[in-house]
């Protein structure tokens, strides 16, 4: 039967193959035929197998051949497939190519761009050189959003031929240029793609780059706002006092250092004019665009300025559960080196019982942070009520958190652990395993007053079944033997009878338990821990092997190991210190805010490092850039409509200084902007209405 | 930026993929069914993986994943701001965005996701524009397009990708002119057993349908803006004139937007529309429970509170209920079991309750827990916050519109602890 049931299989493979010739050739014939709406239809399915990933390079023949069509939407379907398999089929696809290149010159901007999103997109090596000519006219073009969709082009070269960066990176310096909003945000992605270290092309365009940005799509903020980040950190000189003052108190003797401690710290304009016109995208409706400015401030600002963005962050909390995910790894990292910015918050970070687990651990997390001896008590409370959670993983995170709390917070030690042992008797067994585990390291801290609870936990042994927290009693019995010394022979008489059965952490803290009692309870306990290293000696796991034997050379005195033999004690029983208990999020703050790599707690591939701050802040003058054309040179039939134009804006400007860049937008501007008409730079009345600004 | 889009139902089937740069097998979502099997409950997926090769950004809307893959480092935020974008726009052109309706519709799916993205970089994500490239469509265009052969699809630029306004498209044209404002807030509250508020907030969002023809510039201005404290904007509005004078100024996109979400400065006390007298306990012996749940109305400003709903997600080893609802119907799901109780409408001369007794599954613990009540609600034509917009101004166009605002509150994450 199984015979039969396989050529069955086969059967229906063929047969299904077959029906997708049968289908091919039907689509095919469609494809072919003279009737446009036939085309379209036949269009339409096979977009439908493009997307439910099914084979459909067959058709390339007959789909190509439609790339002139008039039909627009024929067209655009055409684009799609093409898109898809060129790569595949890169002979077929070069028939295609002159038609784009006619496209590129048609007067229509629209059909430009399309023209050259295709071109771009079909990764076929051979029309490198086609592509590049395009490129660069496209970033000459009139308009707008054909320059915009060749700054996406330059991506797209640059991935499928990386030795075209140099030529490249001439056509990112001109596009940088670019006074249009729309270019802006696409350039900049450009260069962080192909040239992320060439800073100094950013130098020119620093400031039109701050002042455009609220106007550019939210997209490209946030592009923007996370390469400028980067830029500032390498070209002003740190804002935070607590470094100044170091430096300060540092240097004692030397005149020459002293000298430049001597001058204070002013803010260069530029840094100033950064985070001025980032902080209104706060009220975007974007939560990137929110988040990129909160990681400005976080890695710019001064220390007294950050604190502006804490409620835009906690606002995002309302939004999708994604979008607070991220919002709260960032808070978490935040929070640990500025609690005062969340504090006035903590409420906010109280957990729903709807809250999926991972939102609620972050939740918690960010509520340890925040924990002080103002406030430990409500926090107490909170997290009582999460410790009876159905979700045992959370209440077993909640555990943590106030083993957290107790070692951070002296004056709650006592009550946490005093709380932490009433859970010792609850009936989940998640829930103890994890107060063990937490009591046994707040034990190690203050281990001369609980001697009760070691005993209350050596009774408690028996019931006890998770591995983790069987081994971490074993530890506690063994480190303070000499507290219970009625108690810890018995544990180990009792895991002498277990011990083939158990976990092998479980094994390891057993043979440690022996062998600490043996240095100091030999009389009662010798023979026990000769049978429990017999037992290690053959255990399957060469770790317990390994850790008899090691044991066994070390306190079973010997004639060859006698060196070793009178340490023993030393070093089996040496203080230990206690651990600490800390954030995970403690390192996190290593990668900028905001970033994949923060999320991930990992490098991501194309990370770009934060820089340090330079000690001595690099030649400002840089950023400053040339004069502006005097009014005289320009075309005089124009220059009435210019003067109208740069009336409204010193009008504009003198009632509203700001909102020339913020919200209103002279309609002289834009038009003059995609009027090819205008035989002039296109963008001459913007820098008019800026040298403007600047002479009022 | 973004590489590549899977749309994955729940149960874990492909069914739509969307690649802008070079092609990327569908393999590579194995690590991330991987992860949901592990998370157990689709909300715990984490919305970011990483995987040998690539990264996996996904978020989880109307029951769909939509996973995107990424290779190189991007801030996890704009891709997640992007899905939803795309999500809202599925929404937007049809109505609703689920498997059915997306498989229905994929060639206006695939169309607007070519426009959405170039070489994984967001290049028309506003309504208004993507609605002039690429029409949504409707019974009667679907069947014209078939016998004239005409096409959804514009070849013309559209004005707002150009213009400084790109929310707004050009040569709007009405016969009756009108703008909606509708000024909703949310409450978001925990309660604790007794009734005492751990945690209340107001969130409010004006949600605007603008249909008016030419380039109107409108200005809204409140009552008592200083109740505002926290306030996120569409793009139209002009931030420095809130600055200076609290007041909304903006040219409108055409249609529906959000124009925006603000925040009740938390100093005020919140008023608590309705309280909750509960009892609910579980006991040692006999395998059963009992529930007891009475609402009343409590700061409801003189206004009826209506489409009163309670939801409790009950501890797994409740089986069945026997309860009595004297207002209302109540189900219990025993799959999820989740219990709602859908009340209506809240009268205070005779309040509604519900009780009677759980059966618990044999043998099972005593529940450590008691469940919260999760309350919904909605009162009219009232702001909890007593925001009041005080007028609405048309600039830069003749005709009179009309115009109207209206008030709404509802429960948000409104909890009871028990």
């Amino acid at each position: 039967t199984h015979t039969h049931t396989h050529t069955q299989t086969n059967l229906y493979c063929l047969k299904s193959r077959l029906l997708i010739c049968i289908k091919n050739e039907d689509l095919k014939e469609m494809l072919e035929s003279n009737k446009e709406s036939l085309k379209l239809e036949a269009m339409k399915r096979v977009v439908g197998l493009i997307a439910k990933g099914k084979n459909a390079s067959e058709l390339f023949p007959a789909v190509v051949k439609n790339v002139a069509s008039k039909n627009i939407e024929l067209k655009k379907l055409v684009y799609v497939y093409l898109v898809r398999y060129a790569e595949e089929q890169q002979d077929l696809a070069l028939l295609s190519i002159s038609t784009f290149q006619r496209a590129l010159k048609d007067p229509n901007q629209f059909i430009r761009a399309s023209a050259l999103r295709v071109l771009s997109s079909i990764r076929v090596p051979i029309i490198v050189p086609i592509m590049m000519l395009a490129i660069k006219e496209a970033a000459a073009d009139l308009s707008p959003y054909v320059r915009k969709t060749s700054a996406h082009a330059i991506q797209k070269l640059f991935s499928l031929d990386p030795d075209q960066k140099e030529q490249l990176i001439e056509v990112i310096e001109k596009l940088l240029k670019d006074k249009s909003t729309l270019v802006a945000g696409s350039v900049v992605m450009a260069f962080e793609e192909v040239c992320p270290d060439r800073i100094d092309l950013i130098h020119k365009n620093y400031r039109k780059l701050c002042n455009l940005l609220v106007d550019v799509e939210e997209w490209g903020q946030v592009v923007i706002i996370s390469m400028l980040t980067r830029y500032a950190r390498t070209q002003f000189t740190s804002p935070w006092k607590e470094n100044n003052e170091k430096t300060f108190y540092d240097s004692d003797s030397e005149e020459k250092k002293g000298q430049i401690e001597a001058k204070p710290y002013i803010m260069d304009p530029d840094h100033r004019l950064l985070l001025r016109n980032t902080k209104p995208l706060l009220q975007s409706r974007n939560t990137a665009v929110v988040m990129s400015v909160a990681q400005l401030y976080w890695h710019l600002a001064p220390k007294h300025e950050v604190s502006i963005v804490t409620k835009s962050l906690v606002r995002l909390l309302r939004s999708h559960r994604e979008v607070q995910y991220i919002v709260l790894q960032n808070i978490a990292t935040m929070s640990i080196q500025r609690k005062g910015m969340f504090e006035p918050f903590m409420k906010s970070f109280y957990v729903r019982s709807t809250d999926a687990t991972h939102i609620k651990t972050l939740k918690l997390e960010i509520l340890t942070n925040l924990a002080n001896e103002a406030n430990i008590s409500t926090i107490l409370r909170e997290f009582q009520t999460y410790v009876k959670s159905q979700d045992k993983a959370f209440a077993a995170a909640t555990i943590q958190a106030i083993g957290r709390c107790a070692t951070n917070i002296s004056e709650v030690t006592d009550t946490c652990l005093n709380g932490l042992v009433l859970l010792l008797s609850n009936r989940d067994e998640t829930v103890v395993a994890e107060s063990v585990v937490v009591i046994k390291k707040l034990l190690q801290t203050q281990p001369t007053q609980h001697s009760e609870i070691i005993k209350h936990m050596a009774k408690l042994f028996d019931n006890i079944t998770v591995p983790m927290a069987r081994a971490s009693i074993l530890w506690l019995m063994g480190e303070y033997c000499e507290r219970v010394p009625k108690i810890a022979p018995d544990v180990l008489r009792k895991m002498a009878k277990t011990f083939t059965i158990e976990e092998d952490i479980v094994k390891l803290q057993t043979v440690n338990l022996a062998a600490k009692l043996y240095l100091t309870n030999s009389k009662q306990t010798k023979l026990l821990t000769q049978y429990i290293l017999n037992l290690g000696k053959y255990d399957q796991n060469y770790d317990i092997r390994d850790r008899t034997r090691f044991i066994r050379q070390l306190i079973v005195p010997s004639e060859k190991n006698g060196a070793l033999n009178k340490y023993a004690r030393r070093i089996l029983l040496a203080p230990k210190p206690a651990p600490v208990l800390e954030s995970a999020f403690k390192d996190r703050d290593r990668y900028q805010l905001g970033t994949l790599s923060h999320s991930l707690n990992i490098k991501a591939t194309g990370y770009q490092e934060l820089s340090d701050w330079p000690a001595v802040a690099p030649d400002q003058s840089v950023r400053n850039v040339e004069v502006i054309e005097p009014v005289r040179n320009l075309p005089s039939s124009h220059t009435s409509s210019y003067l109208l134009a740069l009336a409204n804006i010193t009008m504009i400007s003198s009632i509203f200084p700001m909102d020339f860049y913020l919200g209103f937008r002279p309609k002289g501007i834009s038009t003059v902007h995609s009027d090819p008409s205008l035989n002039i730079k296109s963008n001459s009345p913007v820098k008019l209405a800026v040298f403007i600004l600047n002479e009022i | 930026m973004i590489h590549s889009l899977f749309l994955i139902n729940h149960t874990g089937d492909i069914f739509l993929e969307k690649h802008w740069k070079s092609v990327i097998s569908r393999s590579v979502c194995d690590y991330f069914f991987e992860a949901k099997e592990k998370a157990v409950d689709p909300e715990n997926v984490p919305p970011v993986l990483q995987t040998p090769h690539h990264y996996l950004i996904t978020i989880y809307r109307g029951k769909l994943f939509f996973l995107s893959v990424i290779q190189t480092e991007v801030p996890p935020l704009f891709v997640i701001e992007f899905l939803h974008r795309v999500a809202d726009t599925f929404q937007d052109y049809f109505g609703e965005c689920s498997e059915v309706i997306i498989k229905d519709n994929v060639v206006t799916v695939y169309e607007l996701l070519e426009e959405m993205l170039d070489n994984g970089f967001p290049l028309a994500t506003e309504s208004n524009v993507l609605k002039e490239m690429i029409r949504p469509p409707t019974i009667l265009r679907s069947v014209v397009n078939t016998l004239t052969g005409s096409s959804n699809v514009g070849d013309t630029l559209p004005t707002g990708q150009l213009s400084n306004i790109p929310w707004r498209r050009a040569g709007v044209k009405y016969t009756n002119n009108e703008a909606y404002f509708d000024v909703i807030e949310e409450i978001d509250a925990i309660l604790d057993k007794s009734g005492t508020t751990v945690f209340a907030e107001i969130q409010g969002v004006i949600e605007a349908c603008v249909r008016l023809t030419g380039m109107p510039d409108l200005t809204l201005s409140f009552m008592n803006p200083r109740l505002l404290d926290d306030v996120s904007f569409h793009p139209c509005v002009r931030f420095k004139r809130w600055e200076s004078e609290r007041v909304l100024s903006f040219i409108p996109p055409d249609g529906n937007f959000t124009l925006m979400t603000y925040h009740v400065s938390s100093q005020n006390l919140v008023a608590i529309p309705v309280y909750v007298k509960q009892n609910i306990s579980f006991f040692e012996t006999g395998n059963c429970g009992r529930l007891d749940i009475t609402i009343g109305p409590k700061q409801t400003m003189g206004k009826t509170v209506e489409g009163l709903m309670v939801t409790v997600h009950m501890p797994k080893a409740v089986l069945s209920t026997n309860l009595t609802a004297s207002q209302g119907n109540y189900t219990y799901d025993l799959a999820t079991k989740v219990l709602v109780w859908d009340v209506g409408k809240l009268n205070p001369q005779k309040l509604p309750n519900l009780r009677g007794s759980l059966s618990m599954q044999a043998g099972a613990p005593k529940p450590e827990e008691n469940p919260s009540l999760n309350i919904d609600l909605k009162i009219q034509q009232l702001a909890i916050s007593g925001l009041k917009v005080s007028r609405l101004d048309m600039y830069g166009e003749k005709y009179k519109p009309f115009k109207g605002v209206k008030y709404v509150t509802k429960a948000g994450k409104f909890q009871v602890r028990t």
